[in-house]
């Protein structure tokens, strides 16, 4: 056993858990955060994505021990003050998500990636950067839509900022 | 239409809590004194078990029991069903093997459940459940359908010998080998439809809890059709009696089909919540999903079509063997029968049909319904039919499917349906035009100029969603009615609850049922709660698979809601001493025609429960339930065109551009709509060129049990999607609503792969990877060379 002592959605937050608990179940279990997903066994599916200090990370592909000190935020972090993420408020717009499963994954690795490509997103590119993250209702179209209207905005909104 | 009534594209009332964690899935839930479950499974695909030794698991820490299929048995708990007899063409009944929750003496593919381990942690009981030692004594394994039926193959259940589970015929058998007889022209070939996993991406789970002061249990479970799982789990499996049986299922992630059937593990988790004392949850993990969901798909087809002179269709001979894998799942009799045979006609006029199922029983996962379930094998078939047939005639797929088209309506195909309504001109020529199907010999030579390999095909699609009526089905076999159910209650205050029997599980229904109620009252969207997937809250209703809920569920609301506003303008009426004739409901209110006489809708609510005031004789309260049955089928249909570009060294295909044209009747939402047709064709593109299960034929291993080795589509396998609606109304529901759930899945395939071999110019079966495209390629070169 082990106790794990980390930071998540801005809270310090501790628990003990097995040696080989993984930090998604780590999370869903031992926290009580639900939102974020387990979906497969290989690390392919993406449903678990988290931020690990400003990171995208598959939660399942990491053990909560390793993850002790660190800074997590989780797919229940993003929104502030009842105010949706920019993109939160893209995948209800263009209609990005059906049963919902695989959202907080998509919605964690699409804030990554937009944060990443300080705003030089295309098509390509959004569908390239989801290779990891597996959804089976919405044929994608229009997640990659939700991604590059969030895109446009979260670019836009920073763009203004800086006149 | 108002801004958020019928045909507006309003944003879900349901993403905010999927979108912030907040959505509540089965595995999220959990219960005072919750234990977790793990299941021994078959390492074998066929075995007898000789022995089962608990005792070193029992001592693990953790462990709180295991138990296996005798007590199950002893318990009295039953054999798993299906539930739709289908008779043999010599009059014998299907011959259905026994399925129990259980292995009791024979595992009859690998990932048969055999005991389950209830622990303090998952991982507790996974460890336990690795010491369960279970003795087999091996038996040989059949895993294709064709090798099942040769003569001297294992045999799978005494009751089925030969691993025939019914021989059945549909159409006229004479009339079609004459027209064969009589054609100008014959194409033959030979049709593999291949094996898929639904795949939804919420694993299945089930959490099991008894009440043991109150004798009562609930079941929360991942389940497109509770209320089927409370009926079929009491009153076939003797797990409660329906009043001590509650099932939740609460927000699903994704069905696609394989959360219809009521599986072993459920059955399971009740009964052993009531043995060990303790609330009990399993969820599957990923390579469980692919070793237990059943699969789908799975024919070997062969077909002959008959054309006369003028390029006619005059009959269509089809012999198909289907794989139902090792015991028979809820509804998979039906699915390459009633739903698969009887679409054979597709668009067309044909005169004679006769088609021959034979199911099998093979060492593999049992096979059921998948996203359109027979309907996409019967639009394969056909589809590539048309399209080979077209070029060994010399004319274009388009005008050979024009040629053939049915125009008038209502039309009597030879395979029982009655197609009420469609304008198959219509799709075909949008679809044509959005394409721009003309300007691709240009576009071919410019790929040829790089290299490349261009190709082009289409698709004709017709299906049938909302089967029905109740009668109807009943006499083919069905074990329950078709109906759905609605109860509109309206609160004192006028805001309303719908309680539907139907369930979404990413339909988005509470938002386009709150629009039809939107629609119809003038309230804001705001003010109507869709409650849906609890049998404790809602009446029973049946649930929702094969793009049902719009046609079935929404009508049971309409007839619901047309008794709530009869009486609501009956009391408007009293209040206003006007007519009940003259009152309308419009914008919230219910006004007098003609007059300015009007009343809020919150106020002829709140008058329904004060009851100061009612006509006399009336009772207070205003709320009312509906059962529809509907008259027919509804018979969604379109055109789909691929054009794709095959890279000659790789062999891999890239998809340039998919066009869908549909007529999915009226439309409440058209952004749930596309989104529904754009998951379709991804499942669809994902058949024809990714997806395939496949077993070690020899030892009967599942080779694809991960999503290292079953290819799911990535946003970077597919294109955006060009899509279009020409909607002619159906006429069988008051909504004029088709259905348009599973269109994708069904259209896109042959629209692949007739693109793919005009592409390379050879036959190809799905999925056509990389490797088998580039062997094709090999094998067509010399013939290409000589050209
Ligand atoms: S659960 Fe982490 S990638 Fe699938
Ligand atoms: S929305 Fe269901 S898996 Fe993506």
């Amino acid at each position: 056993m082990a106790k794990v002592t980390l930071t998540v959605n801005g809270r310090t937050m501790s628990s003990e858990c097995d040696d080989r608990t993984l930090l998604v179940h780590f999370i869903r279990d031992k926290l009580g955060l639900t939102g974020t997903h387990v979906g497969c066994d290989t690390t392919q599916c993406g449903a678990c994505v988290v931020h690990m200090d400003g990171k995208s990370v598959k939660s399942c592909s990491i053990l909560a021990v390793q993850a002790a000190g660190s800074t997590v935020t989780t797919i229940e972090g993003i929104a502030s003050q009842g105010e949706l993420h920019p993109v939160q408020a893209a995948f209800n717009q263009h209609h990005g998500l059906q049963c919902g499963f695989c959202t907080p994954g998509m919605v964690m690795t699409a804030v990554d990636m937009i944060n990443r490509h300080g705003g030089q997103l295309d098509e390509q590119t959004v569908r390239h950067e989801l290779e990891g993250n597996i959804c089976r209702c919405t044929g994608y179209h229009n997640i990659v839509k939700a991604v590059l209207s969030a895109n446009e905005e979260m670019h836009g909104a920073s763009r203004q900022a800086a006149e | 239409m108002g801004m958020e009534g019928i045909g507006a594209r309003v944003a879900r009332k349901e993403d905010k809590r999927f979108l912030t964690g907040k959505g509540r899935y089965t595995d999220d839930m959990v219960v005072p004194g919750m234990k977790y479950a793990y299941f021994v499974r078959s390492p074998h695909a066929h075995a007898k078990i000789t022995g089962i030794n608990v005792s070193a698991a029992k001592a693990m820490p953790g462990v709180i029991d295991v138990l296996d299929g005798k007590q199950l048995q002893a318990d009295g708990i039953g054999n798993l069903i299906c539930g739709w007899m289908i008779h043999s063409k010599d009059g014998s009944p299907m011959k259905m093997g026994a399925w129990r929750p259980l292995a009791v003496d024979t595992v009859r593919y690998v990932g048969d459940a055999i005991a389950i381990v209830v622990a303090d942690s998952v991982a507790e009981a996974r460890d336990a459940a690795e010491v369960v030692t279970v003795d087999y004594e091996e038996l040989p394994a059949v895993i294709t359908s064709v090798a099942a039926l040769e003569a001297g193959a294992p045999q799978i259940h005494p009751e089925a010998p030969g691993n025939l589970i019914f021989d059945w015929q549909i159409g006229d058998g004479a009339a079609t080998d004459k027209a064969i007889a009589e054609a100008a022209h014959v194409t033959e070939i030979e049709i593999l439809n291949n094996r898929l996993s639904p795949n939804p991406m919420e694993p299945r789970a089930a959490l099991g809890v008894y009440d043991e002061a109150e004798d009562h249990y609930t079941c929360y479970t991942t389940s497109q059709n509770p209320h089927v799982a409370r009926l079929v789990m009491s009153a076939f499996y003797n797990v409660a009696p329906e009043n001590k049986l509650r099932v939740i299922a609460p927000d699903v992630g994704g069905g696609f089909g394989s959360k219809i059937y009521i599986y072993p593990e459920e059955i399971v988790c009740l009964w052993a919540s009531k043995k060990t004392g303790v609330p009990v949850k399993w969820t599957s993990d990923r390579t469980e999903a692919f070793l237990t969901d059943a699969h789908g798909r799975d024919h070997v087809s062969k077909v002959k079509m008959a054309f006369d002179k003028n390029h006619r269709i005059i009959g269509l001979k089809v012999d198909t063997i289907a794989n139902l894998g090792a015991y028979m799942s809820l509804f998979s009799s039906a699915v390459p029968t009633y739903l698969y045979a009887t679409l054979l006609s597709g668009q067309y006029a044909i005169p004679a049909i006769h088609a021959n199922v034979r199911t099998v029983y093979t060492n593999t996962v049992p096979v059921d319904a998948y996203r359109g379930a027979g309907r996409p094998e019967a639009t394969y078939l056909l589809e590539r039919t048309m399209e080979v047939a077209a070029r060994e005639l010399g004319v274009s797929p388009a005008e050979l499917r024009r040629k053939n088209f049915i125009r008038s309506f209502p039309y009597q195909t030879p395979v029982i349906m009655n197609y009420d309504a469609g304008d198959y001109d219509a799709s075909l020529t949008a679809a044509m035009d959005a394409a721009d199907w003309n300007g691709f010999p240009a576009r071919r030579a410019e790929a040829e100029g790089r290299g490349k390999k261009r190709g082009i095909g289409m698709s004709c699609y017709i299906e049938a969603c909302g089967i029905a009526p109740s009668q109807a089905v009943g006499s083919l076999g069905a074990g329950v009615g078709l109906w759905e159910s609605a109860e509109v209650r309206v609160n004192a205050v006028g805001t309303i609850e719908v309680l539907t029997g139907s369930h979404s599980h990413g339909q988005g229904h509470e938002t386009t049922f709150a629009q039809l109620v939107a629609d119809r009252l003038g309230v804001p969207l705001a003010s109507v709660n869709i409650v849906h997937g609890d049998t404790d809250k809602v009446q029973m209703g049946m649930g929702t698979y094969g793009s049902r809920s719009g046609a079935v569920g929404m009508s049971a609301i309409v007839k619901a809601l047309d008794k709530v506003e009869m009486k609501a303008k009956k009391i408007a009426a009293h209040l206003m001493e006007a007519d009940e004739s003259d009152i309308v409901i419009e914008n919230g209110e219910l006004k007098v025609a003609g007059t300015d006489k009007t009343l809020p809708w919150f106020q002829v609510a709140l008058a329904a429960y004060t009851a100061h005031n009612l006509p006399s004789g009336m009772e207070p309260g205003l709320k009312e339930t509906a059962f529809y049955d509907p008259s027919n089928f509804t018979f969604p249909a379109g055109c789909y065109i691929a054009e794709v570009e095959i890279d000659p060294d790789t062999g891999k295909t890239e998809i340039i551009q998919f066009v869908a044209a549909d007529d999915f009747g009226n439309i409440i939402n058209p952004m749930i709509v596309e989104g529904q047709v754009h998951g379709g064709l991804a499942q669809g593109i994902g058949q024809a060129l990714l997806e395939e299960v496949r077993y070690d034929e020899v030892s009967g291993q599942l080779l694809t049990a991960s999503y290292m080795d079953y290819a799911m589509p990535r946003a970077d396998d597919l294109p955006s999607f060009k899509l279009s609606h020409q909607n002619t109304p159906c006429p069988s529901n008051p909504l004029g609503i088709k259905g348009c759930g599973e269109a994708g899945a069904i259209g896109s395939p042959p629209a692949l792969i007739n693109a793919i071999t005009d592409a390379i110019g050879v036959e190809i079966t799905m999925p056509a990877t990389p490797l088998k495209v580039w062997q094709a390629l090999q094998s067509a070169e010399p013939r290409m060379a000589a050209e």
